[in-house]
């Protein structure tokens, strides 16, 4: 059957276009040889999240954002991912944690 | 005295003057380069691996943006090296094409922003221009569109995104005017683009949460709405921080979508709060986030702020020193030539010249494919009324600006078939009926405006559809299939299927029309000096020359012959000397009725000679008509002429149409007078010149015959058409003597 067959029977969702994280460290791979460690760590991150709901995707993006969260809503986001194995986006979160403190950008919990 | 004189008066009236010119003014930012307050650059390293100290600030003040870069944007193990490096010694590396581009990525990747910005400062367009050619990551360069209108109208989406990717755009752009529409501008754009040609990545511009849900669906295949700014006020005013771009790049890269960022200079500025740095310094910081963040490209040069970066002095340079700072950090660079930066069409090309010739990895990050008007992002510095002048740009410098020559017909099919796909997909799927007319209107339509049957209603109601049923590019994908566009369904299915495979992940990656994937990877650009780096193959080639204004002579020849009045002049016999004293005789060049019917100045050339015929008539003048056949040489055809006629004036014509008057002892280059600029020669004139030469032949006072005023590029409107008229006239020469011809009409 191909490819467009199988869509026709209803056989495919996003889900099955999805990318691996397997497939985006080795994606982190050829973009470290290539002189762009950082976008290395970026596919690394992804990696991390190519299995994580999109809703759930959206809502941490909206953590982000400047005074969104409380430090413990970030703490807690970032046990979360660390939880997961997403050590390196939970990095990620603790370290935003830290400057949105000093830079003022985190919701007032009162 | 107040009143302007009127040389200056006539120039404020020119549409440059409508552009506005900023005394520079570093305390708001408007200033291009080297602002007294942009800081020294400066790094220093904690013994432990910390930057504790950047571009003068030190650890405990720094903001998001130094913080950012501090723990992710530098490659500390270069940095004293490059740090150490003097200004000028780095800049002459940049430029050197005997430097190889990757020991330039090697070094700068140790610069902060400040080191940066003090480095490419340095250089002059020119140098700018050769560093580009070497620094831009893609081989091949390329070029990106926009396609939106007015009234959101899908079907005319369609149309126009299959008419951009059949010029040659890899990516297309949309955005909406209104923002509900989003879902099914996407859907339209991407079944137009489908249908113009395998391969095209498209995105929708919107608020940055709702632009991931559509790449999360499918509905979009790249995403470049990714704002970052130079200054910590105005990035968090933009309702994010480093961290959640960050994040942002990682959840675009998680589902396989290709994303880039955006910045510019000016922006700041335009919003007031630049703290006194000059523009290309906070662009500078702009492309350091974006490195350190792991995006893999960057949209700037001015952007929405062009004209605010083009109002000062120097700013246009920074527009394009900006996009070269990008490429040095190994970034695919999207290069601005976007919103329009000038009102002035001289000024517009210059801006953007010196990018179109070093290419870029997309010459233009958004090139507003469509008319000027329908743009929803304001009017693009290159727009539908410029394609034509790209194109002819590319083929006059041999440069592939990303674009090519597309045929008419070729257009009006893929028109049909992506208004067709949309209609039947928006129908199968519940989206919307639309109908017949609008169709047909969509399919023919330059702009909005001429699709009056557009329902303005339609696309907001399928966009709550594809919103509210979790409608996604599967399930368009499907519904093409059941409607019998396989084709389409199959290109589009190949952009999901790419996705699995993350290749156009990489540093400035597009698909090309076999769906390969040319990216910093796989085409990495290889500029060393002259006989290296990108060239355009011989079939690209033929693509960039062959735009569909050029003719050959054979061209030429059957315009010619569709004007054909072979009653019109007909050979009497061979031409004797005259010696009526009031006889006047024209003399007509070879190809005259034979080859050639019509003068540049649309008269037929039977017309052109009634018209002669008159002057001389009312002047009392009798007048043969003589072709001579052995030269193409207008001052001896009307020499010639003058001496077979019975006063010694001759008039001469050529077949496009100059004419001239001529006496018999004159010297064959010589004449009385010249009608030199064929294309202005109409009827009236050639009138004039009978009675003149008549007046001539009778010692009379002439009338003075004054040019038409005219402000026509008179010679590249017609110098390839008098080559190819010339070659005919050539043709026809024989060593046949003057025959006498009747004229009929």
């Amino acid at each position: 059957m191909s490819a467009l067959d199988a869509v026709r029977a209803g056989q495919v969702t996003m889900a099955d276009v999805r990318i691996t994280p397997a497939t985006l460290r080795a994606q982190a791979e050829v973009a470290r040889a290539h002189a762009n460690p950082q976008l290395a760590e970026n596919f690394e991150r992804a990696a991390e999240l190519a299995d994580v709901p999109d809703e759930e995707l959206l809502a941490i993006y909206e953590q982000l954002r400047p005074r969104r969260s409380t430090a413990a809503e970030l703490a807690a986001t970032a046990a979360g991912l660390q939880e997961r194995g997403a050590v390196l986006t939970a990095a990620l979160v603790r370290e935003a944690a830290a400057v949105y403190a000093r830079r003022g950008l985190l919701r007032d919990s009162s | 005295m107040d009143e302007v004189i009127g040389r200056f008066r006539f120039m404020d009236a020119q549409r440059v003057n409508l552009d506005g010119f900023a005394v520079e003014d570093a305390a708001l930012g408007l200033i291009a380069f080297d602002s007294p307050d942009d800081p020294e650059p400066s790094l220093v390293v904690a013994a432990d691996g910390r930057v504790v100290e950047l571009d003068g600030r030190a650890e405990a003040d720094f903001d998001v943006i130094d913080a950012y870069l501090a723990a992710h944007g530098l490659d500390l193990d270069v940095a004293a090296e490059v740090m150490a490096l003097d200004d000028v010694a780095l800049a002459r590396l940049v430029v050197d094409p005997g430097v190889p581009r990757a020991e330039i990525v090697r070094l700068v990747a140790g610069a902060t922003p400040a080191k940066l910005a003090r480095v490419f400062a340095r250089l002059r367009p020119a140098e700018l221009t050769i560093a580009m050619t070497k620094l831009r990551a893609r081989r091949t360069p390329s070029n990106q569109a926009h396609v939106t209108n007015r009234s959101d109208d899908p079907l005319l989406l369609a149309a126009d995104a299959a008419t951009a990717a059949a010029f040659g755009f890899r990516e297309v752009e949309t955005t909406v005017p209104v923002f509900g529409d989003a879902p099914s501008n996407a859907v339209a754009v991407q079944i137009g683009a489908a249908v113009g040609a395998p391969g095209v990545l498209v995105q929708c511009s919107v608020e940055e949460a709702t632009e991931l849900r559509l790449g999360l669906r499918g509905l979009v295949s790249y995403a470049e709405t990714v704002s970052l700014y130079g200054t910590e006020q105005i990035f968090t005013d933009g309702d994010d921080t480093p961290w959640s771009k960050a994040f942002l790049t990682s959840a675009y890269a998680s589902r396989g979508v290709k994303m880039r960022v955006t910045s510019g200079g000016g922006a700041e500025a335009l919003m007031g709060a630049a703290e006194g740095r000059s523009m290309f310094y906070l662009e500078a910081r702009c492309v350091s986030l974006a490195r350190a963040i792991g995006a893999q490209g960057v949209q700037n040069g001015g952007i929405d702020s062009a004209a605010v970066a083009g109002s000062v002095p120097k700013g246009v340079r920074s527009l394009m020193a900006e996009n070269l700072m990008v490429m040095a950090r190994n970034l695919e660079a999207c290069t601005g030539n976007d919103a329009l930066m000038s009102e002035s069409d001289v000024r517009r090309t210059s801006r953007t010249m010196p990018i179109f010739l070093a290419g870029s990895d997309f010459i233009c990050s958004g090139f507003g494919s469509i008319k000027r008007e329908d743009n929803m992002f304001g009017p693009s510095q290159w727009n539908a009324e410029d394609i034509d002048d790209y194109l002819v740009m590319q083929r006059d410098w041999g440069v592939d600006g990303g674009l090519r020559t597309a045929d008419p017909a070729r257009v009006a099919a893929l028109r049909r078939r992506a208004v067709d796909a949309v209609q039947a997909v928006y129908a199968h799927l519940g989206l919307a009926d639309l109908d017949d007319d609008w169709a047909a209107q969509a399919v023919d339509a330059a702009g909005s405006r001429d699709v009056p049957a557009a329902d303005p209603m339609a696309p907001l109601v399928a966009s709550r559809i594809i919103t509210e049923s979790g409608l996604t590019m599967v399930d368009v994908v499907a519904a093409l299939a059941d409607c019998g566009f396989d084709d389409v369904a199959e290109r589009l299915l190949a952009m999901l299927e790419a996705r699995r495979h993350g290749d156009h992940l990489q540093t400035a990656a597009i698909f090309d029309e076999q769906m390969r994937v040319l990216s910093l990877v796989t085409d990495p650009n290889d500029y060393a000096g002259p006989g290296t780096g990108y060239e355009p193959t011989p079939a690209r080639a033929a693509e960039l020359d062959a735009v569909r204004q050029q003719r050959s002579v054979a061209d030429l020849r059957a315009v010619q012959a569709r004007a054909a009045d072979p009653g019109g002049l007909r050979v009497r016999g061979p031409a004797a000397a005259g010696s009526d004293p009031r006889e006047v005789v024209i003399g007509v060049s070879p190809a005259t009725g034979r080859a050639i019917w019509t003068t540049l100045g649309g008269l037929t050339v039977v017309e052109a000679l009634r018209e002669l015929l008159a002057g001389l008539e009312e002047e009392g003048c009798t007048a043969r008509v003589v072709r001579v056949n052995d030269t193409v040489d207008l001052g001896l055809i009307g020499l010639t002429a003058a001496r077979l006629a019975g006063s010694g004036i001759g008039i001469g014509l050529q077949a496009k149409g100059t004419a001239l008057i001529h006496r018999r002892d004159l010297a064959p280059l010589m004449n009385l007078e010249l009608y030199s600029v064929a294309p202005s020669v109409d009827g009236p004139l050639y009138r004039l010149l009978g009675g003149n030469a008549a007046r001539h032949a009778k010692g009379a006072t002439p009338e003075p015959a004054r040019n038409p005023y005219s402000d026509e590029a008179i010679e590249a409107r017609y110098h390839t058409t008098v080559v190819g008229l010339v070659a005919i006239e050539r043709s026809c020469c024989t060593t046949t003597a003057p025959q006498e011809l009747e004229v009929s009409w």
